[in-house]
């Protein structure tokens, strides 16, 4: 029986939507189950993966660089990828080239690739599900 | 007919537009298709029974499901829920997928 392969397209740049979240969530169900994910990034989506990213302290909240423990989506996509290894499926992350050069965020973490919107047709004709979550 | 599968994440109280698609939700299940509304985010803000819009409850062809995560960020209890509004998880969205649903984020 062959795996079950989804695809998704994300939009939006990190610390914006809270379907940047949802989309993490989603895929981290994919994984749960079994199945291998594909994502492509596209506009402010390629920096969600950009090895730069740096936490900070929140000196509004009084919080200290440890307490605000920020979030960071690198690290999410990271954790990802390390679920992704101890299941067995193959999660495959594409940012489109065109847009990283624009952002000059083309410093992804690893296991991340360029591409180009190509693959996200390429991916869509083939997997069993797609979801596009483009911004409002 | 085809399965579709709508994900609204917008409260119809800030966006006009999502009543639109609570109709198209509507339209989609009169022509005949199988059609579940998902609410996520924001969207689960019109779930609750006080304050439902009438496009929500109108959807009686239409599978309803909320994301509980969201529920919960929102403090909003499953006993404030609307009548047929089903209590689920992304889990469902990815389910969805897997069975090659079309899918449609509102």
């Amino acid at each position: 029986m062959s795996k079950i392969v989804l695809s998704f397209l994300l939009m939006d740049g990190p610390f914006e939507q809270a379907r940047t979240t949802t989309a993490f969530r989603m895929i981290d169900a994919a994984l749960d189950k079994g199945y291998d994910v594909k994502v492509f990034t596209y506009e402010g989506g390629v920096s969600l993966a950009f090895a730069h990213q740096k936490p900070h302290a929140n000196s509004v909240h009084g919080r200290t660089f440890d307490e605000e423990n920020h979030p960071l989506t690198k690290d999410w996509i990271a954790a990802l990828f390390n679920k992704a290894k101890s299941k067995g499926c193959e999660l495959e992350w594409v940012n489109c080239g065109l847009c990283v050069d624009e952002r000059g965020v083309n410093d992804a973490i690893e296991g991340c690739r360029r591409g180009a919107p190509k693959d996200f047709w390429e991916w869509s004709k083939e997997a069993n599900g797609t979801l596009v979550i483009g911004t409002k | 007919m085809a399965k579709y599968f709508l994900i609204e994440s917008q409260s119809p109280f800030d966006y006009p537009e999502v009543n639109n698609n609570y109709n198209l939700a509507s339209d989609l299940a009169d022509a005949g298709n199988d059609v579940t509304l998902f609410l996520i985010e924001n969207g689960v803000l019109g779930s609750r029974s006080a304050v439902a819009s009438q496009g929500l409850t109108n959807l009686e062809k239409v599978k309803l499901l909320v994301d509980k995560f969201s529920l919960d960020e929102r403090g909003i209890d499953t006993t404030e829920l609307g009548t047929k509004i089903e209590v689920s998880t992304v889990a469902s969205i990815v389910d969805a997928m897997s069975e090659g649903q079309k899918m449609m984020w509102l």
